[in-house]
């Protein structure tokens, strides 16, 4: 029976691969239940944004300590996942070792450094674990980390330990093979640990490593779905398709446009016949729940990563305000995620009652933000939480007219004298004589 | 106030002159007595320099962008067309502006409404002239005198201009010692996305007192801001430590007036 783990690899490999591109389809259809929205344009751009912000890391780096032990895990990631190529190779084939009789000397080489990039790596979670847990940085212990999003964070934490360690031991074990052709720089120094076993367990202790490694992989491939770590495959398209333009550039609204001309236009007949688009359904201002925002919006909800860089920079937040953009992000994820089990539930979206702004989102929240940009500035990933406000803003005031009653004084001033304050236009010349 | 006067479009276009460029003054510079001040200086700045500029008078109205940060999108759009329609109408191609606010949402708004100009913040402007050697700027009774800079969040990270405003203030010889948070990293002074026009959400503290205490923290005997918004909140802040007596709170067009005695 030698092909049996082989058998056995191919069912999972394949299993994992298919349960994963099936919560993947299931991310993707409900970022695409957002509102339509053009980021096609300036393709040389946006491959340089990405190339910069998401694989570069740049903006990683304005926080210098977290960016290189961040960078450290990523180029790990990066460079230790080409080892799991030959472990698929080798599962599939029944090989060991496949790229060994390609690259002789130098495999032991690569393969060595790669071990420093473990040792780097579990350093590194430490860290991480500890900065965490026990360092207790401000931003990690916000109301909206209480309970799974903190745990996520933990658990991620484990596993990439567990990995880095079964990658080690299984090289260990192999060392003390009596035919043994490798040794690698750190599990060279670990080997001894099981110099004690006999050939038979040396083998079974090796191959349950060989497994423990792959089968862990699979499993965090499958984690990454349900996790706030899936960053490490959307922060790509997130940042190719992020707003290239000025921050302070908000979008304008182009049915208001339309109406707005009409009314200014002299000529326009009020009592025309209706467009022949006229029984279309009545355009919604701004947004009140998830669906209504644009599939930007989600694709950003779906790349966070609760770092919490942006509420530790946002002016409301640092004054004790309920706003925080994080949580202006999760809350977005989190109620698209269930409208997405809503329509997997009754085939189409069933009204439940809930929406984004109330439900998940408070006014509270919404109207303590200053539009500073901020948050945006510090997204090491190029998420915008701004632009979701403020489409909650446009509904709140043109939808359901509940902005604070200072601000409808403010914009009845705007509207009646051309000025936020109650003074006369016909005064705004008096400042040259005064 | 001047011994010179500060025409209008309207003047300037019924004897068949244009401007060079056009101050829009904005809301707060027409009505607050404050920031009137910041707006005379400028005035003084243009006029010393020699730039044959006009402003919009009884014209001008707010640009929307409170409207438009508070929510009310067609209330923006009613300004901004009222707006372009007046400033189309006059032909108008370079805007100069005291305000961040009035600058971001001209600059980049109102093109897609049909209003494109080319648009300045009043530091921009101002380095052009120096540039171009019509304005000479020496330190005069700033010298030496250490100073900090407020960046304003519509200027900065809105639209990407932290050296304008610093190449100026390098020509007064000052001392400018950085915040602990500036450039991208400024701290906001809480009046935007319409925060000016309502009291802040409960909290622990106030936005303008932190940052105002930030500004403190770096012994500065000026606080240089170059936002009308900006300076009232500062103004404040540093009223609520009671150091108004030794700080003072200047805009960067003040800065250069006084530096030139205008």
């Amino acid at each position: 029976m030698p092909f049996i783990p082989n058998l056995i690899f191919i069912a999972l490999l394949g299993g994992a691969i298919f349960w994963f591109s099936k919560n993947v389809g299931r991310i993707r259809r409900n970022i695409l239940l957002g509102r339509d929205i053009d980021r096609t344009d300036n393709a040389a751009g946006r491959r340089a944004n990405m190339l910069r912000v998401a694989f570069g890391q740049s903006k990683m780096q304005a926080r210098p300590i977290a960016g290189f032990l961040h960078f450290i895990i990523y180029a790990s990631f990066l460079i230790i996942n080409i080892e799991v190529l030959e472990i698929i190779i080798d599962g599939i084939f029944g090989t060991h070792r496949f790229f060994a009789h390609y690259l002789g000397a130098a495999y032991d080489i690569i393969i060595s450094f790669f071990e420093i990039l473990a040792v780097a790596t579990i350093i590194t979670v430490v860290l991480f674990w500890w900065r965490r847990n026990v360092g207790k940085l401000d931003r990690f212990h916000k109301p909206e980390m209480k309970g799974w999003p903190f745990k996520d964070a933990n658990i991620i934490l484990y596993i990439e330990v567990a990995l880095m360690f079964a990658l080690l031991n299984m090289n260990a074990v192999e060392e003390n093979f009596a035919a043994s052709e490798h040794s690698f720089i750190i599990s060279h120094s670990i080997a001894p640990l099981w110099s004690g076993l006999s050939e038979n367990a040396l083998h079974l202790m090796e191959r349950f490593f060989w497994w423990i490694h792959i089968a862990g992989i699979l499993a965090f491939l499958n984690y990454l779905p349900f996790s706030k770590h899936f960053h490490i495959i959307l922060a790509f398209p997130n940042t190719y398709y992020a707003n290239l333009e000025s921050k302070g550039k908000f979008t304008n609204n182009a049915t208001v446009t339309k109406e707005v001309k009409l009314m200014m236009d002299p000529t326009a007949d009020p009592f025309a016949a209706p467009a022949p688009d006229a029984d279309a359904p009545v355009e919604k201002f701004g947004a009140k729940d998830a669906m209504d925002l644009s599939w930007v919006n989600l694709l950003n909800a779906y790349t966070c990563t609760e770092c919490g860089r942006c509420t530790s920079e946002c002016p409301a937040n640092l004054t004790g305000k309920k706003l925080s953009p994080r949580k202006i992000m999760m809350d977005t994820r989190d109620r698209i995620d269930e409208i997405g089990k809503n329509i997997e539930a009754n085939g189409e979206f069933k009204d439940d009652g809930k929406a984004l702004l109330g439900d998940y989102i408070t006014q509270e929240e919404l109207w303590a933000c200053t539009s500073c940009n901020a948050c945006v500035q510090a997204c090491p990933v190029d998420i915008d939480p701004l632009n979701i406000i403020m489409q909650l803003r446009n509904f709140a005031t043109m939808e359901e007219s509940s902005a604070p009653a200072e601000l409808n004084a403010m914009m009845t001033n705007v509207e009646n004298n051309g000025a936020p304050w109650p003074f006369s236009q016909m005064d705004r010349a008096n400042w040259i004589s005064e | 106030m001047t011994t010179f006067t500060v025409p209008t479009l309207a003047q300037m276009n019924a004897s068949g002159e244009a401007p060079e460029v056009l101050f829009w003054v904005g809301c707060a510079g027409s009505f607050d007595d404050r920031a009137k001040k910041i707006t005379k200086a400028m005035a003084k700045i243009l006029h010393h320099s020699g730039v044959s500029f006009a402003v919009l008078g009884t014209e001008e109205g707010c640009t929307g962008d409170p409207a438009k940060r508070a929510g009310n999108e067609f209330l923006f759009q009613m300004q901004a067309m009222m707006n372009i329609e007046v400033l189309n109408g006059y032909g108008v191609k370079h805007i100069v502006t005291t305000c961040p606010h009035c600058f971001n949402t001209l600059k980049n708004e109102y093109p897609e409404l049909g209003g494109a100009y080319k648009v300045e913040h009043h530091s921009q402007f101002l380095n052009g002239l120096l540039k171009e050697g019509r304005l000479k700027v020496e330190g005069g009774q700033f010298r030496g005198k250490k100073i900090t800079f407020h960046d304003p969040c519509y200027l900065g990270r809105a639209n990407d201009e932290y050296e304008a405003p610093r190449a100026l203030l390098e020509k007064l010889d000052v001392e400018l010692k950085e915040m602990r948070r500036c450039k991208q990293n400024g701290l906001c002074c809480g009046a935007g996305g319409a925060q000016m026009f309502k009291e802040a959400e409960k909290g622990d503290a106030e936005i303008n007192h932190v940052r105002a205490d930030e500004a403190l923290e770096t012994k500065a005997e000026i606080v240089v801001a170059g936002c009308p918004f900006c300076n009232t909140m500062l103004t404040d802040g540093v009223k609520n430590r009671e150091k108004e007596q030794e700080v003072q709170v200047l805009d960067l067009a003040e800065m250069i007036a006084l530096a030139e005695d205008l």
